[in-house]
C-alpha cells in the first residue's frame, strides 16, 4: 500500500512487520523517531515486542547480545556518538555470531559535536564482521530490513547488519512509500529459527575465549562467511524482486553507465541528486553515470571492477574520512581497479551535512576530467 | 527443589588451587540448580573457566565483554519472557567488573527491575590482569597500581559500599555471603534466586595469589575476615538490614597478618596508626550491623 510517510516512521514500520521479540534502544539524534514509533506500536498492542528501554548505547546492544543468544529476533537503531559507545559491542555481537539488525541514521562524529548526516559512524565500523547495507531513499531503507534480517539470520551466515540511511536527508524526509504487507513480509521472512540459543534443556558455552592456538581461524571464518554472504544476498535479493518487484539482487547498481566515460562511485542518498545531476548533463552529451554501492560490507569488490572496466574516470563521492589517508570507500574502489590502470580520484564531500547539490556534482565531475582529485570538495578557504 | 548433590561447575578447570572465586562458582551453582543461565563478566572466572574449546559450565553460560553483564543479562531476561520460557538468569561478575568498570550497566539494569540475580565474587582487586586495586580494595591493601612504599601504606580508600547502592535502587534482596559459609552462601543464593526482581549477593571469596598467603588457607582467611568484623555477612530486605552474622571479634591484626598484601603493616616496623584505622573500621561495621556477641562475665 502506498502511503506518504516519514522514513524513521517508514523504519519503524519495516521493523514492526519483522516482528522484532526484543527491542533495546537509546534516543540519539536523528534516530529517535525510529524507537518513538516502535515504543508507541508497543505501547498499542501492534507489536507484541519486549521493550528495554536502556541507559545507553553500549547497553542497548548489549542487551541485543543477551537476547538474541536467549533465542530472539533482536532490534536495535542508533548512529553517530551513539554507535562509537557501541564499538566494542559491535565486534564483540559479530564475533558471537548474533544476526542483530540495527538500523543507523547516519550522522557525523564529534568534535566538533555535529547532529548533521555524513557516514563517518558506520564507515568507521567496517572491520567490525557487521553486513553494512547502504539505502539511496525510504523505500529502498524500509525494504533493506527485510532483507537485512533474511541474510544475517541465515544458518550458513548468522552475523549482524547495519541498515544505513542519511540523518535528516532520509530519516526526517516525507516520501512515497509502498509498505509490504503483514502477511507478505511473513512469508518472506520466517520465524527467527536461532542455530544455537541459550537452553537450560541444552547448555552450551557462549563467548568462550580463544587462544592464539584458535583466535586466528575464528576470524578466518567470520571473514570468509561474510564474503560467502554476497551470494546469500544476491539470491535473497532475487525472492524479494519477484515477489514485491523491487529488485535489490546486486550489490552495486549502475546508473546511465554503460555508455559512461566518467562515472560516479558513491554511497546512500546522494545517488539521487548523483541521478538528478547525470540526467542534465546527459542532456549536454557528457557521458557520465553513476555506480551505486548497496553494500559495503561484504565489499562487492568484483562487482564494482567489472562495472567500472569500460570508463575513462572515476570520481568517488566520500561522506567519510579516513584521516590521513583517503575517503573509504575511495581505497576500496582504488582496490577493486588497482589492475585496470582507470585513474580513480576521491572527493571528500558533504561532511557534517554541508548540503551537496547537482551543481557540485557537475564540479567534480569537470574536475575529474582534468585529472583533478583527492581533496575536500568546496572548502570555505575564508575560515580556514 | 534444587538437587544440591549436582555439581555443575566441572573440575578440571585452570583457577588456582584454594581459588575462592571457583568455590564460589561451584557453590552458586549447585544453589541455582539446572534451570539458570549464567552471564559472566570479563574476569579472572571467565578465563579460567571457558578456554576454547574446553568448558567447567554444566548449565547455559554467556560472556560478552568485561562491563556489560547486566545489560546482556536484561536482554536474556526479555527474551525469555518474550518466549514464555522460566529458566533464572544469574550473572557472576567480580569485583572489578561490578565496583567499577560495570557501574552504570548495573545501575540500569537494577533501575528497570529485571528479574535476575547478580552474584559478585569479590576478590578485591583486579587478579586476571594481575592484581591492581579496584574500587573493592580494602584500605591500606597493597596492590600493583597501589603498592606500598617509602611513602604510601597502599591502597587509601576503603571498599564502595555496592549494596547501599543497589538498595537505593531499590533491589528486594541483597546479601553478603562468605565462602567460609558455604551453606548460608547456598541458601542466600538460593532466596536471591527465588526473590522477584533485581538481587545482589556478594561473596567474599579471598586470592591467595593476589592476597598473598598459602592455598590451603582460603577458609581460614576468610573466617578471619567475618571474626575481625572486616567482612560481615547480612541480609537487606526491601533495602532493611534484616540479619547479620554475630561474632565474638577478634582483633584486626589477626586477619591482616595472615596475608602479604597488608605485611608493610607489621614489617619491617609496626604502624599502630594504621592498624588502628582498620580496627576503628572494624568497629564501625560492628555497630552499624550489631554484630557483636557480647560474653557473659564470669
Amino acid at each position: 500500500m502506498m502511503e506518504i510517510t516519514e522514513g524513521s516512521h517508514a523504519v519503524a514500520e519495516a521493523v514492526r512487520l519483522c516482528r522484532p521479540q526484543v527491542i533495546s534502544a537509546y534516543p540519539i539524534t536523528p534516530q529517535t523517531h525510529i524507537v518513538e514509533a516502535l515504543a508507541e506500536m508497543v505501547a498499542n498492542c501492534q507489536l507484541d515486542a519486549e521493550y528495554i528501554t536502556v541507559e545507553n548505547e553500549f547497553s542497548a546492544l548489549s542487551a541485543c547480545i543477551g537476547a538474541s543468544a536467549a533465542g530472539s529476533r533482536t532490534y536495535s537503531a542508533t548512529t553517530s556518538q551513539g554507535l562509537a559507545l557501541m564499538f566494542e559491542v559491535c565486534f564483540n555481537a559479530a564475533g558471537m555470531r548474533l544476526p542483530i539488525v540495527m538500523s543507523i541514521a547516519n550522522r557525523a562524529l564529534g568534535a566538533p559535536l555535529s547532529i548533521w548526516n555524513d557516514q563517518q559512524d558506520s564507515i568507521s565500523l567496517r572491520d567490525s564482521g557487521w553486513l553494512q547495507f547502504y539505502a539511496e531513499d525510504n523505500q529502498e531503507a524500509t525494504d533493506l530490513h527485510f532483507l537485512a534480517y533474511r541474510v544475517a539470520e541465515d544458518h550458513s551466515i548468522l552475523l549482524p547488519a547495519f541498515v544505513c540511511f542519511d540523518g535528516f536527508i532520509l530519516s526526517h524526509t516525507y516520501e512515497p512509500i509502498d509498505m509490504i504487507s503483514q502477511e507478505d513480509v511473513d512469508r518472506f521472512l520466517p520465524k527467527f529459527s536461532p542455530y544455537e540459543r541459550l537452553d537450560a534443556a541444552d547448555p552450551i558455552s557462549f563467548g568462550m575465549y580463544a587462544t592464539p592456538e584458535y583466535y586466528h581461524e575464528f576470524r578466518y571464518e567470520m571473514d570468509r562467511v561474510l564474503k560467502q554472504s554476497k551470494a546469500i544476498i544476491q539470491k535473497t535479493g532475487k525472492e524479494f524482486s519477484r515477489m514485491f518487484g523491487r529488485d535489490y539482487s546486486a550489490m552495486v547498481e549502475g546508473y546511465r553507465l554503460e555508455d559512461a566515460e566518467t562515472a560516479i562511485v558513491a554511497l546512500g542518498s546522494i545517488c539521487g541528486t548523483t541521478k538528478d545531476a547525470i540526467d542534465e548533463m546527459r542532456e549536454e552529451d557528457k557521458k557520465v553515470g553513476l555506480l551505486k554501492i548497496r553494500v559495503f560490507r561484504p565489499f562487492p569488490t568484483e562487482d564494482v571492477a567489472k562495472a567500472l572496466a569500460h570508463v575513462k574516470n572515476v570520481a568517488v563521492l566520500d561522506k567519510n574520512i579516513s584521516l590521513g589517508a583517503k575517503g573509504a570507500l575511495a581505497l576500496e574502489i582504488k582496490d577493486a581497479l588497482y589492475s585496470s590502470g582507470i585513474p580513480v580520484k576521491d572527493y571528500i564531500i558533504g561532511l557534517g551535512g554541508r548540503d551537496v547539490r547537482k551543481k557540485d556534482i557537475k564540479a567534480i565531475v569537470a574536475l575529474v576530467e582534468k585529472d583533478q582529485g583527492d581533496i575536500f570538495y568546496g572548502l570555505r578557504r575564508e575560515v580556514l | 527443589m534444587v538437587d544440591k548433590t549436582l555439581e555443575l561447575f566441572d573440575c578440571g578447570h585452570r583457577a588456582c588451587g584454594g581459588c575462592g572465586a571457583a568455590l564460589s562458582a561451584r557453590l552458586v551453582t549447585k544453589a541455582a540448580g539446572t534451570n539458570t543461565i549464567i552471564v559472566s563478566s570479563t574476569g579472572c572466572m571467565e578465563v579460567f573457566s571457558t578456554p576454547y574449546p574446553e568448558t567447567a559450565w554444566k548449565v547455559p553460560w554467556i560472556h560478552s565483554l568485561f562491563e556489560n553483564a547486566s545489560a546482556v543479562a536484561s536482554g536474556i531476561e526479555a527474551s525469555l519472557k518474550k518466549q514464555g520460557r522460566n529458566e533464572k538468569v544469574v550473572i557472576m561478575a567480580g569485583d572489578g567488573a561490578t565496583f567499577d568498570i560495570g557501574m552504570i550497566c548495573i545501575s540500569g539494569a537494577f533501575e528497570r527491575g529485571h528479574d535476575f540475580t547478580y552474584i559478585c565474587y569479590d576478590n578485591e582487586a583486579y587478579m586476571n590482569t594481575g592484581i591492581q586495586r579496584s574500587g573493592a580494595t580494602p584500605y591500606d591493601a597493597s596492590t600493583t597500581t597501589s603498592p606500598a612504599g617509602k611513602c604510601s601504606f597502599g591502597n587509601k580508600r576503603p571498599k564502595k559500599d555496592i549494596p547501599q547502592i543497589l538498595a537505593a535502587h531499590g533491589a528486594p534482596y541483597i546479601a553478603t555471603a562468605s565462602v567460609a559459609y558455604p551453606a548460608d552462601l547456598m541458601q542466600k543464593v538460593e532466596k536471591a534466586i527465588n526473590t522477584r526482581g533485581p538481587c545482589y549477593v556478594q561473596i567474599h571469596a579471598p586470592c591467595c595469589t593476589g592476597w598473598g598467603f598459602e592455598g590451603e588457607q582460603t577458609i581460614a582467611v576468610a573466617k578471619l575476615a567475618i571474626e575481625t568484623g572486616l567482612w560481615v555477612n547480612y541480609e537487606m530486605v526491601e533495602g532493611k538490614v534484616v540479619k547479620a552474622k554475630k561474632v565474638v571479634r577478634k582483633p584486626v591484626e589477626e586477619y591482616l597478618k595472615t596475608q602479604k598484601r597488608f605485611r608493610h603493616l607489621f614489617k619491617p616496623t609496626r604502624q599502630d596508626a594504621e592498624i588502628a584505622v582498620i580496627q576503628a573500621m572494624a568497629d564501625r561495621n560492628a555497630e552499624k550491623y550489631a554484630i557483636d556477641i557480647k560474653l557473659k562475665k564470669e
